[in-house]
This record gives structure tokens, C-alpha cells and sequence, in this order.
């Protein structure tokens, strides 16, 4: 079987980079390095496919040790497609326990130490920003098809929220005196 | 005939989750289509499984691509067994989930990916069990996982987000090792066909063919949570909701111990790493059962028997002989019910007794007899009390491990394999001693003692990382204790009918001890 050196070296390269950067306290970078070693892996298949040849589809009257085997690379098409699915959930879980870093495991509670207190909310700013343009986009696509009831029950739970809202500025007022 | 129902297992679950994604709006809908569809894919299941006793072929090429080149699903007979009791406990757990939606009017949950991500998982777990090459059996890996990271994840909250990137990270590393065996395997043999791999494998050179096993392995050792690669469980699974637990814990490790019998059965013939496998199964017993000793919530407590029972499954693979695989396809079954019953009561205890520690449950026998009984059973079941089916499994893998041991082929290990047993009968009465130990407290002990209460057998407990959560008791459906009871008369049945149960258990073993059954199976015209 034979193989090219490059890739060989690349795929160790991917390797030793990828599970490095794996072992980083960092999801985000958890992440980056799952994508490298990802790759490592496909090319690892790939390499398994011998030396390279014609396409291997070519129809009748082709010598078949002349095309490139087909299957490794089908391998690497599906691995690639699952990984990129991975990729995407892990992108949203990673979003999600950031939102819940920044705001704490009980949202409101604050920490109260002097240094932190601008940290926090320049965060709970930033927060508050985004989560206004998720609301205004989940509102548009909302409004295109709620019923009447359903409408009145969201109105409600936003008027909650709001009171919610206006008791925690409260709470952060008092917390400065 | 049978043979066209082979594709519908995984076909019916993934149409179905599509259809119940596109119903997100209508939640009956969405109910009524996962449940006819796992209740399709039980009778389907039942189907194969008889046709495939009675000797018909039930094997499939998907797009007449003959076996090697295309994919193939194969249905013997051990496949057919773990489908049918995947599907019975898949539906129960799925009434439960659904009963608990409706007494929770899904405040908590969004309901509308619980059914779609619940049927892909199905279709996972019924894909590795049918897949008939390497590859497709990673594929059905990596459906029931992607399903499983949203499923463990419900929710979003701070908790399972953290307990569920555990699961993740580690899952996706099995998932590479499992990937990079895959492709050195098929540069050693140039197939991924798990018929033609148990011819090949067996010319490759022995320490070639040992770094493919022990790759495999670690692999399949990661998913079935064994010893020493079995400390993501605990942290992981108590999290998530009840069923959902109950569903992982009775299915995905025993999707990667079945991986682990066909390696060691089919793929692997040659290659021997018996010793390896007794003294792991030996210690997943030991120190699983240990960790459960001090768990005072009773969720993590389950988690780590969950652990600990996986242990008697690796022995009997590692035994080998027709009686050790008879039992452990016995036991498989066994564990897979009782394992998944206690999660589903554990959940009703939950939301009884509005906690999960062991020292703030109290007086539940009064309050609940019959709540009492669906634990009492499955608990007693789980630690080998006579006449269940946990004793009878236990049996049988003992006798086997002696059979081996007093045998000619066992000279220098013999020793190590009564090693294996004597810790598996430790590893029984440890189960008894934790879970009776639950038992006196929160069902046995009066509610008036619970304040200032003081026993030496809670002074080695330690409560969840969380710190003890105490629920708001909430209305439980009728549903809910309905599918548990069920499961408990499941656990019974497999007691009452366990003669003709382990008949059939040694007949699927009896196909497994010969490879050769399996790829005459694949390839009826032998094998080039």
C-alpha cells in the first residue's frame, strides 16, 4: 500500500494539535480541537485508500486497478456530515452554558464583590442586548402565526418578565447604596 | 418475506420523527405517531425474532449491492432479542415520558423535540443492532448519540448543561476511536463487512490484529461505561429527566456491550484477551458497587450499580463458552428491564416523596403501598434475590466461569476466573445492602423521625455535587404509574418464562460460539 508522506505528516500534525488544544479548560477550544482531530481522522481514511487514481466511477472498460477505491472516501463524506451536525449542536451548547456563565445559575443572583459588580454588568448589558434582538426576531416570527389566545397568554408573560426586570434593577440600585 | 420488515426497525422511527417534528405545534399528534410507531417496530420486532428461530434468513442488502460492497443489515438471532427488548422498553418509557408531560402541562420541557430527538435515538439503538458492517454500526452510534446529547441537554438548564458536556466530550472521543479503528481495520483488510472481517482478521499477523481489538475496544469500553472508562456515567445521567435516564441507562451501554460480543465473537476469533476482560469485568464490579455505597441521592446510587452490574455482562463475554454467552444475553436482557424499572420509580419516588436523598425521604410505605411495591420488586431483582432473574443470570454466568475454570483450557487462569466470581458475589450482596438500605430509610422509616435523625448507616453518605434538590411535589399521572407497573410485570415475566427464555438465550449463544453461522448468514455462496 502506498501513501503520500504529506499527508501522512499533516494528519500527524492535526493529531498532536487537535488533542493538545482538547485538553484546554475552554469549551470553545474543546471544539477546536474535536475539528482537528476530526479531520486527522478523515484523513486517516483517506490515506487508507491507497495510492491515487482515476475517478473511480468511470462506467465499463476501465482497468479497476487504475481508479481510486471509492469507499474510504464515502467514509470521510458521512464522517464529515456527522461531524459538522456535532459541530453545530456543540456551537449552541457552548452559547448556552456562556449565557449561563455570564448570568449565574440562579440569573439574578449577582455577585456582590466590588470588583466583579462591573464585570457582571457590562455582561448582564451585553445580555440583555442580545436577548432584546432574540426577542425581536422571535416576535416576527410569532406574530406571523399565533392565535388570538396565544397572543394574550405571551403578552401576559412578557409583562411578568418586565416586572421581573424592573424588581432586579431595584435590587442592583439598592445593592450600590 | 420477513426479511423486507428488516429495513422498517430503523425506516418507521426516523419517518416518524420527521412527521412528529412537523406535528411540533400538535402535541396528541406527536404522541400518537411515536407510539404507534414504536409499537410498530415492537411487533416488527417480534416478527423477526420468531421468524429468525424458526431459520428463515432475514438478512438485507440495501440497494442489491451484493455484501461486501454495500451495506448489509443482518438479523441473527441475539440481534433480534436486543431489538424486541429495546422496543418494549423504548415504548414503555415513552408512555411514561408522555404521562409525565401531561401532569407537568410542559412547563419545564419542550416537548415538541422530545419525540422527534426520542424516535432518532430509536432509530439509533435499532440501527447497531441490524448494522452487518463497521461502518453502519458507527453511523447507528452516532445517530442514537446526537439524539441523546439533546435529549440529555432538555432544557437547557445550568445543571445538565454542565453534567451533559461531560457526556458529550467523552462520547465524541469514543466516537474518534472508534472512527480511527474503523479506518486502520480496513487498511489491514480493505472491508468493513463484519462476515468478511472474521475471516480476514484472523490472517492478519497477532500484534497487528491486538491494536485493532484493543482500539475497537476502548472504543465500545467507553459507550458500555467499563471500568476504568466509566467515570462520565455517574456525573451524567442522574441530571437529565426520569425517563430519559431510564432510557439511557437501560439501552446505550448495552448498545456498546453488544458491540463488545460481536467483536469478541465475530470479528475477532483469533485474537484472545480473555485475561484482560476478566480482570476488567472484575473491577467494573467492584469499584462500581463501591462508588454506589456512599451515594446518598438515590438517582447517582443507581447510576453507579448501573456501572457495577455492567461488569457481570464483560465476564461472560470473557468466559466465551456457549453457557457464558447464553447468560450474559440473559442477563442483558435482564438488566436492560430492571435497570430502566428502577429509573422509572425512582422518578415517581421523585415526585412522591419530592426528593431523591436518601435522608430526606421518609414514610413513603404509608403514603404509597403501592409505589412500595414497584421498587421492592425490581430492587430485590437487581441485587440477586432468589427467584428473580437477576439470580437466575447470576447463576448462570457463575456456572460458566466454574464450568471454564475446572475445565482443560483454563490452566494458568483458573484462579483469576474464581477470582471474577467471588467478586461478583460480593458485588450482589454490596447491591442488596445499598438499595435495602434505601428501602428502610425512605420507605421503612416514620415521617415524625426524619428531623435530627442519626444512623450508623448514614454516616458514610455523601449527597449529589448539587447539594440535595428538594422538588415540589407534583401531581403524578395516572400514565406514569401505569408504564412502571408494566415494566415490573416485564421483569416478572422474564422470571416466570425464564426457561424457554434461556433456551432461546443458548440458542442465539450457540450461533454466536461459531462464526462461521454468521457469515454464512452474509454470504449463503461461502466466502471468496
Amino acid at each position: 500500500m502506498t501513501g503520500s508522506l504529506t499527508l501522512v505528516v499533516l494528519m500527524a500534525v492535526l493529531f498532536g494539535a487537535g488533542i493538545s488544544i482538547m485538553l484546554e479548560r475552554s469549551l470553545t477550544r474543546v471544539l477546536i480541537g474535536f475539528l482537528l482531530v476530526g479531520n486527522a481522522v478523515n484523513i486517516l481514511i483517506y490515506l487508507m485508500s491507497g495510492a491515487p487514481g482515476l475517478a473511480p466511477i468511470l462506467g465499463e472498460g476501465v482497468d479497476p486497478d487504475e481508479i481510486s477505491d471509492p469507499l474510504p472516501q464515502a467514509f470521510i463524506l458521512t464522517a464529515i456530515v456527522i461531524n459538522l451536525g456535532i459541530t453545530a449542536f456543540m456551537l449552541a451548547l457552548i452559547y448556552r452554558s456562556w449565557w449561563l456563565a455570564q448570568l449565574g445559575l440562579k440569573g439574578d443572583e449577582v455577585d456582590d464583590v466590588a470588583d466583579d459588580l462591573e464585570d457582571a454588568e457590562e455582561a448582564a448589558d451585553l445580555i440583555r442586548s442580545s436577548a432584546a434582538d432574540d426577542a425581536a426576531i422571535q416576535e416576527i416570527i410569532d406574530a406571523s402565526d399565533e392565535t388570538p389566545a396565544e397572543a394574550a397568554s405571551r403578552r401576559r408573560l412578557e409583562e411578568e418578565l418586565e416586572l421581573e426586570a424592573s424588581a432586579r434593577d431595584r435590587d442592583d440600585d439598592g445593592g450600590d447604596r | 418475506m420477513t426479511a423486507a420488515l428488516v429495513p422498517l426497525v430503523v425506516l418507521l422511527p426516523l419517518l416518524g420523527a420527521a412527521t412528529a417534528l412537523v406535528l411540533g405545534r400538535h402535541r396528541t399528534a406527536q404522541m400518537g405517531v411515536s407510539a404507534a410507531v414504536l409499537g410498530a417496530v415492537v411487533v416488527i420486532a417480534a416478527v423477526l425474532l420468531a421468524a429468525v428461530d424458526a431459520g428463515d434468513p432475514t438478512v438485507v442488502s440495501i440497494g442489491a449491492w451484493p455484501a461486501p460492497f454495500g451495506i448489509v443489515l443482518v438479523v441473527d438471532r441475539l440481534s433480534a432479542i436486543m431489538l424486541l427488548i429495546s422496543a418494549i422498553v423504548l415504548l414503555v418509557v415513552l408512555l411514561y415520558a408522555v404521562g409525565q408531560g401531561v401532569a407537568d402541562r410542559h412547563r419545564e420541557t419542550p416537548v415538541s423535540i422530545f419525540h422527534p430527538s426520542y424516535l432518532i435515538l430509536s432509530a439509533g439503538v435499532f440501527n447497531a443492532f441490524i448494522a452487518g458492517d463497521l461502518f453502519n454500526l458507527y453511523v447507528g452510534f452516532e445517530i442514537l448519540l446526537s439524539a441523546s446529547y439533546v435529549l440529555l441537554t432538555l432544557g437547557g438548564t445550568g445543571e445538565r448543561i454542565r453534567a451533559g458536556v461531560t457526556y458529550i466530550i467523552v462520547s465524541l472521543m469514543s466516537s474518534l476511536f472508534f472512527l480511527s479503528a474503523i479506518a486502520l481495520i480496513y487498511g489491514a483488510t480493505g472491508t468493513v463487512n463484519i462476515a468478511q472481517l472474521s475471516v480476514r482478521i484472523a490472517e492478519l499477523p497477532d500484534s497487528v490484529q491486538l491494536i485493532l481489538h484493543l482500539l475497537l475496544l476502548i472504543g465500545f469500553g467507553i459507550k458500555a461505561a467499563v471500568f476504568p472508562l466509566s467515570f462520565w456515567l455517574p456525573d451524567s445521567y442522574p441530571t437529565a429527566p426520569a425517563p430519559v435516564t431510564a432510557v439511557f441507562a437501560g439501552l446505550l451501554t448495552k448498545v456498546g456491550v453488544y458491540a463488545i460480543i460481536r467483536t469478541e465473537t465475530v470479528i475477532f476469533t483469533e485474537s484472545d484477551l480473555t485475561v484482560l476482560l476478566m480482570v476488567v469485568g472484575g473491577l467494573t464490579m467492584l469499584i462500581g458497587i463501591l462508588g454506589a455505597l456512599t451515594q446518598a441521592d438515590i438517582k447517582r446510587l443507581l447510576s453507579f450499580t448501573l456501572v457495577s452490574h455492567i461488569g457481570y455482562m464483560i465476564f461472560g463475554i470473557a468466559v466465551g463458552t456457549q453457557l457464558g454467552l447464553a447468560s450474559t444475553i440473559y442477563y442483558v436482557v435482564h438488566h436492560i428491564t430492571v435497570q430502566t424499572t428502577l429509573f422509572l420509580t425512582t422518578g415517581l419516588i421523585e415526585r412522591f416523596g419530592g426528593a431523591t436523598s436518601i435522608n430526606r425521604l421518609a414514610g413513603l410505605l404509608k403514603a404509597s403501598p403501592l409505589l412500595a411495591v414497584l421498587f421492592f420488586i425490581p430492587a430485590l431483582n437487581l441485587g440477586g434475590i432468589p427467584p428473580f432473574s437477576g439470580f437466575l443470570g447470576k447463576t448462570g454466568l457463575f456456572l460458566a466461569g466454574a464450568e471454564q475454570a475446572a475445565g482443560p483450557d483454563a490452566a494458568g487462569t483458573a484462579w483469576l476466573t474464581w477470582a471474577v466470581i467471588a467478586a461478583g458475589a460480593v458485588t450482589s450482596l454490596i447491591t442488596l445492602y445499598a438499595l435495602t438500605r434505601f428501602w428502610n430509610m425512605a420507605f421503612w422509616r416514620r415521617r415524625e423521625e426524619l428531623e435530627g435523625y442519626e444512623s450508623a448507616l448514614l454516616n458514610s453518605v455523601q449527597e449529589a455535587p448539587e447539594g440535595a434538590t428538594v422538588t415540589a411535589t407534583r401531581t403524578t399521572s395516572v400514565l406514569m404509574v401505569v408504564a412502571t407497573t408494566t415494566l415490573v410485570i416485564v421483569t416478572v415475566l422474564l422470571t416466570i418464562f425464564a426457561g424457554p427464555l434461556f433456551e432461546l438465550a443458548d440458542r442465539a449463544a450457540a450461533n454466536l460460539i461459531d462464526p462461521d453461522v454468521y457469515v454464512s448468514l452474509v454470504f449463503p455462496g461461502g466466502i471468496r
